[in-house]
């Protein structure tokens, strides 16, 4: 390869080869353009086709019968936040304890090997966690259920609040620890009161992240909420998400439908990047030492 | 404990109380038992999926990978259609998005202006965030009938002549569950790329820079030959995700359980057939059957997974854990 830088190049060689240099930097430069235009692309379309269809009715009626014009998603926007709510029920406290675990004790060895398992079960598809829980929660209560969604959202958060936990607590300084425990306090108690209030910000920002990852998740939720086209009366019964519609109507023959999947797509994509937004107002301000 | 201002006790004894190592002992108990929920999740998804797949795996045995009938009405069931589908759906995203995401991060590293860094890198994890079935949505009502009505037809009349590009076009296909991948997986593509780019020492650039190399020619010998074993990593960790993809292929490929040579032709994945078939699954082997096809993507997505942690793991300590 280094062929190409000749010891005496020539004049019409140099010329050549910085030519082709800028030639590349273009590609390259094109091809980062190439990148990003799905996003706006996704987001054009969105608001184009989306922002026309939404109404007052969108937020508080539930679904018209099939083939009726009209109607709203209401059931499925509160179905989301139900979900989310119970996954992170679970996801948090699993999440966040195991990530104490990881940067507070724990060997080097034993603590590979956890992140390593968190980084595979990270890699599971998405689907898979649907199988999962319809047989560990759907099949034994014999129904479909807000639960067994919401459990199956907040097992795939559990690896993702987990490594963002331990990737702020170890940026606490070490000093931090030491200072409280030279003062006597226990080990848990500097934990919880010293190092998890330092990175208290960032853990959140951790937290926010993994909710609005599975917020959009669909393929989880196909065989254990199910979808539903009314309020659910319980926790126990199926319930809709914004996904979970929006997966229904675009699949239908219906144009008016197809309207509201796209209203619904961007409430959904409104809410995932209005958080992600605060996420990076949150960690501007995350600085320790 | 102490009130503020007032003198903490000299402590007497031995340094730790026992009531509070106690709590101590708890604490780090609960701690350890939370790490471990992910060793026993991984156990319990392999385990479940076993469970669910057993009756079909001893029915069918090792020929339901290589079969190519998948008929519920006679309780028929092979897993080649779906396998295939996912191969090659994963990887035309590959081809497409290594490329494309290994030069963004190029660009990113070696020559944009810090300025504008922040705010491209910005734009590629909000890519990130986008969910699969606002993908799926796009991809049925904008990009299929563009690439059907345009791109198909012009791919087509350019390279009709290999059969990877001939017979009818309907749109929904092969080739846009592809491109539909390679969409989503290029951001985690890219970062991954960016990362190993930029563990790469400013020493190796400017050795090359001091022999006279053009940005360019610094970029290829000096960086991208250092770099290449963590972009394959990049690469198989892009192939971990495209494996497992679900909604947004489900809506554009087409599902139907075919093996063609043509990219036009309609194609179905493991992780499709799930989602479509498992609320309708009639008889107790169908639904061993899908859970057989949940069985084969899971260990697809885990050895591809684990190979990619490995290969990265050695170069940044791992940094897979950072996206999505």
């Amino acid at each position: 390869m280094p062929a190409a830088i000749s010891v005496h190049p020539s004049r019409g060689q140099q010329v050549w080869r910085r030519f082709k240099s800028r030639v590349m930097a273009a590609v390259m430069l094109t091809c980062a353009l190439a990148v990003m235009a799905p996003l706006f692309l996704v987001l054009y379309n969105l608001v184009h086709e989306g922002a026309t269809s939404l109404d007052w009715h969108f937020f508080t009626q539930l679904p018209k019968p099939t083939g009726e014009v009209g109607g709203g998603m209401a059931n499925a926007i509160v179905g989301t936040l139900v979900l989310l709510a119970m996954a992170a029920v679970i996801g948090v406290p699993f999440g966040v304890m195991g990530g104490v675990y990881l940067a507070e004790y724990g060997s080097d060895r034993v603590n590979d090997w956890l992140r390593f398992a968190a980084d595979v079960l990270n890699g599971i598809p998405s689907i898979v966690w649907g199988m999962v829980v319809w047989a560990l929660l759907v099949v034994p209560l014999k129904t479909f259920s807000a639960y067994a969604g919401g459990v199956a959202l907040g097992l795939m958060m559990i690896p993702l609040v987990m490594r963002t936990t331990e990737e702020v607590l170890v940026l606490v300084p070490q000093g931090y620890r030491e200072a409280a425990l030279a003062l006597g306090i226990a080990r848990w108690r500097t934990i919880v009161v010293i190092v998890v209030r330092t990175a208290l910000k960032g853990i959140i920002t951790g937290i926010l992240v993994a909710l609005a990852r599975v917020a959009g998740e669909t393929a989880p939720l196909l065989f254990t909420a199910l979808g539903n086209n009314f309020w659910a009366r319980s926790l126990a019964a199926p319930v809709s998400a914004l996904p979970l519609q929006i997966y229904a109507y675009a699949l239908s023959p219906y144009d008016d439908w197809h309207r509201q999947a796209w209203a619904g797509a961007l409430v959904l994509m409104a809410l995932i990047l209005l958080t992600n937004i605060l996420v990076r107002f949150l960690s501007r301000e995350r600085r320790f030492a | 404990m102490n009130a503020p201002g007032e003198a903490a006790p000299i402590p007497t004894g031995p340094p730790l109380a026992p009531p509070r190592r106690l709590a101590d002992l708890a604490f780090r108990w609960i701690a350890l038992l939370a790490a471990l929920t992910i060793v026993a999740l991984i156990g319990l998804v392999g385990w479940e999926l076993y469970h669910g797949a057993g009756p079909a795996v001893r029915r069918f045995g090792i020929a339901f990978l290589g079969n190519s009938t998948w008929d519920p009405v006679t309780d028929r069931y092979g897993a080649w259609p779906f396998i295939f589908g996912t191969l090659v759906s994963s990887a035309i995203a590959l081809v497409i998005a290594v490329p494309l995401g290994v030069a963004t991060a190029l660009y990113l590293t070696e020559f944009a202006p810090v300025r504008i860094r922040q705010p491209v890198i910005m734009i590629i994890e909000m890519l990130a965030a986008v969910p699969s079935v606002i993908f799926g949505l796009w991809g049925i009502f904008v990009l299929i009938p563009w690439m059907r009505d345009h791109f198909f037809r012009w791919l087509q009349g350019a390279f009709g002549f290999l059969p990877l590009f001939q017979g009818p076009i309907y749109g929904v296909s092969m080739l846009a569950g592809g491109i539909i991948v390679a969409i989503m997986i290029l951001p985690i593509v890219t970062s991954i790329s960016r990362e190993i780019l930029r563990s790469v020492p400013d020493l190796q650039r400017e050795a090359a820079y001091a022999l006279g190399a053009t940005h360019w020619e610094v970029i290829r010998v000096a960086v991208l030959s250092y770099a290449r074993r963590g972009i394959f990593g990049a690469a198989v960790l892009g192939l971990g995700r495209a494996l497992g993809e679900t909604m947004a292929v489900t809506m554009v490929i087409g599902n139907r359980p075919e093996v063609s040579a043509s990219l036009f032709a309609p194609g179905y994945t493991l992780a499709s057939v799930i989602a479509n078939e498992f609320t309708e699954a009639t008889s107790d082997l169908y639904l061993n059957a899908l859970f057989e096809l949940g069985l084969v993507l899971l260990i697809l997505t885990v050895l591809v997974n684990v190979l990619a942690q490995l290969m990265l793991r050695t170069i940044t300590g791992g940094a897979s854990g950072k996206v999505n």
